[in-house]
């Protein structure tokens, strides 16, 4: 049995052994950040200096960087503590910003999965406010980028605020906080090939968000709990080299084209929602008609072959993608997605093994239609 | 051996079982892994994990997830959880409860097993490449001169051969029921020695998605016009009494009759949905030979003789088969004469046909063509 081929990156991605060896560095350091002695500067020392690294992936001030449980912690801080009087969320949000505010209002988006600044527009209009707008910097699913300075620009237009989920971005395209202008952003580390557990809330405005998690004064006020200092060392580390190899990932949408042509070519009837705007480099969400999602992603996982069927679940069941229903793609289809991502370690080697695999099933699927 | 049928090696054969976290489908995976096979575990979630979850003794919520894992996990194969929870409201909550509004007494884990395992899950098992489904069935798959036959249970107390009876032929010979040759008490044994996880887990007892077995809650919630009130009468139409919804009340039922002094035990005959009525009479009233059955699955061959056929047949789970003839007729349509009047022939049970320990086929009792079928649409 040939090595796992690992093309789930959405779902998180391999550490960098760089990354690695400083989280492990960091815990072997030990200490408390908040301690005033010399190993608890030395720990403050490798949080500021991750601060900076993280600021410096995504275009912030580090001022306005909090370190957070990971991007359902940033997302729920964002959406929950910026006093709101109404919260609207594209349909497409990963579902800790779905969930972030039951009463909150979803929006649309088009057929290529893209949000609908129309809506959006009219969204706004009637909204008490102030307002709070939650859209996402790139679809974990789809990995359609989404209009997020037009998003902005119409916020303005209405007085309301912007917060831009960038986990699924971060590290995989260049992200400008300041140019795109939101008022905060989520990013997450295991996203970029940094730890699990560990994220951060970007603020424009370092003092804009009241605290989520209340206790001592850690993280100027806006996060309590000591800090989890090997997981933000491994995190500034992972950002560091994300941000120096972003280049890799252009190299990754070549292959991922290359992936979608193959695919197409052995069933015309296959096809991928939201390829026809802008998206991830690494991200290909495929429907193979007939054969659903549960199946492929069985058929593969015996193959030695780890995609997945969309965002995974706690329970880790096989369920269809929410994502897919938003774009009005109809459920049959939708039933027979297969998220594939890529990441910085893929190979066209891999690829290949995978595009045989799907053909192995297609076959097979096709045998039993027939 | 669980699949001689199949031309490879048992280390090529792709056996994916059906885990619903219980030890007798913990068993199976076991034993098919234990033979040399590539064994998969597939648990279905089939309803929300609400607070029935942790009861004991009911099948497929939250624990029993869990479960299914642990004992995969265990065995040291990999494990699958699907979401069928769309499908199994759609195939077997919603007619369940249409069938209860009806008048009827249906048996959900006979449809379950027709559409969501042996159509759904076989149709997934096959598409990610198994080469055979394994179930913790206490049933038997005969090798026969025609290919396989279905046989009942070594362990007559837990042959479920009436709840697998639409199987067709087609599933069948896709189907392995490891367990079937073995007594219960071996069972237990087996997952002692094997060490597995849900060794000492309660067998379940109830409808997976009734807790409690209070049927007639689920049905009121599904159906809420359903529970409406209505008269208890005697044979002859005179009121006796009144009933707060007809969904309360099974054919055979005495239990619930809020109606006294008439000397003799009063029991449900049938009811009558369009007028919402109970019929109530004595015990001789239930006894019935003839019963009219449609939905015909034929097993033994291609399809039933034409002329009359002598079988025993099985009108309910906890009844022996009785000597009757099958008719068939058209469509699906069918009628067994019963050798000796049974009591209690109740309409959407099923009506299981055996020669001996083979099942020949069955079909779901209909309402009698002289009862109020008229009143049915």
């Amino acid at each position: 049995m040939n090595a796992t081929v690992y093309l789930d990156y959405n779902a998180s991605a391999p550490m960098w052994p760089e990354a690695a060896e400083a989280a492990a560095e960091a815990m072997r350091a030990g200490a408390n950040a908040s301690s005033i002695h010399a190993p608890g500067r030395a720990a403050r020392a490798r949080v500021e200096q991750a601060r900076q690294s993280v600021a410096r992936l995504v275009g912030a001030d580090p001022a306005g960087i909090v370190f957070t449980g990971g991007g359902t912690e940033a997302n729920n801080q964002a959406i929950r503590c910026c006093g709101a009087a109404r919260v609207l969320v594209s349909a497409i949000e990963h579902e800790s910003a779905l969930s972030a505010d039951e009463r909150a209002v979803r929006l649309p988006v088009t057929a290529d999965g893209v949000i609908d600044l129309e809506a959006l527009d009219r969204a706004l209009a009637a909204a008490p406010r102030p307002a709070l707008v939650a859209v996402m910097l790139a679809n974990n699913e789809t990995g359609v980028v989404q209009p997020v300075a037009g998003a902005v620009a119409a916020a303005r237009r209405h007085g309301a605020r912007v917060h831009c989920d960038a986990v699924q971005a971060a590290g995989k395209i260049p992200v400008d906080a300041a140019a795109l202008g939101a008022d905060s952003y989520a990013v997450s580390a295991h996203k970029l090939g940094g730890p699990q557990g560990v994220g951060a809330l970007v603020l424009r405005d370092p003092d804009g968000a009241a605290p989520l998690i209340h206790g001592g004064g850690q993280e100027r006020g806006r996060r309590a709990g000591t800090e989890n200092v090997a997981g933000i060392a491994g995190f500034g580390r992972a950002a560091e080299i994300a941000a120096q190899r972003l280049d890799e990932f252009a190299r990754l949408s070549a292959l991922r084209d290359r992936m979608e042509a193959e695919i197409r070519a052995l069933d015309p009837g296959a096809w991928m929602p939201g390829a026809a705007a802008p998206r991830l480099p690494n991200t290909s969400m495929a429907v193979m008609p007939g054969c659903e999602s549960a199946a492929q992603v069985i058929a593969m996982d015996l193959d030695g072959i780890a995609v997945s069927a969309g965002s995974a679940c706690s329970s880790g069941r096989v369920r269809p993608p929410y994502v897919l229903a938003a774009m009005g793609v109809d459920e049959d289809a939708a039933m027979c997605a297969l998220r594939v991502s890529l990441g910085w370690r893929t190979t066209a080697g891999e690829v290949d093994r995978f595009v045989a695999a799907w053909a192995r099933l297609r076959d097979r699927t096709a045998r039993r239609v027939a | 051996m669980i699949a001689p049928d199949i031309d490879k090696p048992p280390a090529e054969t792709l056996v994916a079982v059906a885990m619903s976290g219980g030890v007798d489908s913990a068993v199976t995976a076991a034993l098919v892994a234990e033979a040399g096979y590539r064994a998969v575990g597939v648990t279905l979630q089939l309803y929300d994990d609400g607070s029935a979850s942790a009861r004991k003794g009911a099948c497929c919520a939250g624990q029993d997830i869990y479960d299914a894992r642990r004992a995969a996990d265990a065995i040291g194969i990999p494990h699958y959880v699907l979401d069928y929870r769309s499908r199994f409201r759609e195939s077997v909550i919603e007619p369940f409860a249409d069938s209860y509004v009806a008048g009827e007494t249906p048996v959900p884990c006979v449809t379950c097993n027709r559409t969501v395992k042996f159509r759904d899950l076989m149709g997934l098992a096959r598409d990610f490449g198994a080469d055979a489904l394994a179930t913790g069935h206490y049933v038997r798959r005969v090798a026969g001169p025609d290919g396989p036959e279905l046989h009942r249970a070594v362990d007559a107390d837990r042959d479920q051969s009436y709840f697998l009876f639409a199987t067709t032929r087609d599933q069948l010979a896709y189907l392995r029921f490891p367990l079937g040759g073995m007594r219960k008490e071996a069972v237990r044994r087996e997952a002692a020695r094997l060490a597995l996880p849900v060794a000492a887990k309660p067998d379940s007892q109830d409808i997976c998605f009734v807790p409690g077995g209070g049927y007639a809650r689920v049905v009121e919630r599904l159906r809420p016009g359903a529970a409406e009130p209505g008269d208890i009468v005697d044979l002859q139409g005179r009121r006796l009494g009144g009933h707060d919804g007809i969904v309360h009340f099974t054919v055979g039922q005495r239990r619930g009759l809020a109606i006294g002094g008439t000397g003799e035990p009063l029991y449900v005959v049938r009811t009558e949905p369009a007028t919402r009525r109970v019929v109530v009479g004595p015990r001789d009233a239930l006894a019935g030979s003839e019963i009219r059955i449609g939905g015909l699955n034929w097993l033994a061959g291609a399809a039933p003789p034409s002329g009359p056929v002598a079988v025993q047949a099985k009108i309910r789970s906890m009844r022996p088969p009785a000597a009757a003839t099958l008719r068939a007729g058209a469509g699906g349509s069918a009628s067994v004469a019963l050798d000796s009047p049974e009591r209690g022939i109740a309409p959407g049970q099923a009506c299981v046909l055996y020669d001996g320990e083979r099942v020949l086929g069955g079909g779901w009792i209909r309402r009698a063509p002289d009862g109020p079928a008229a009143l049915r649409p």
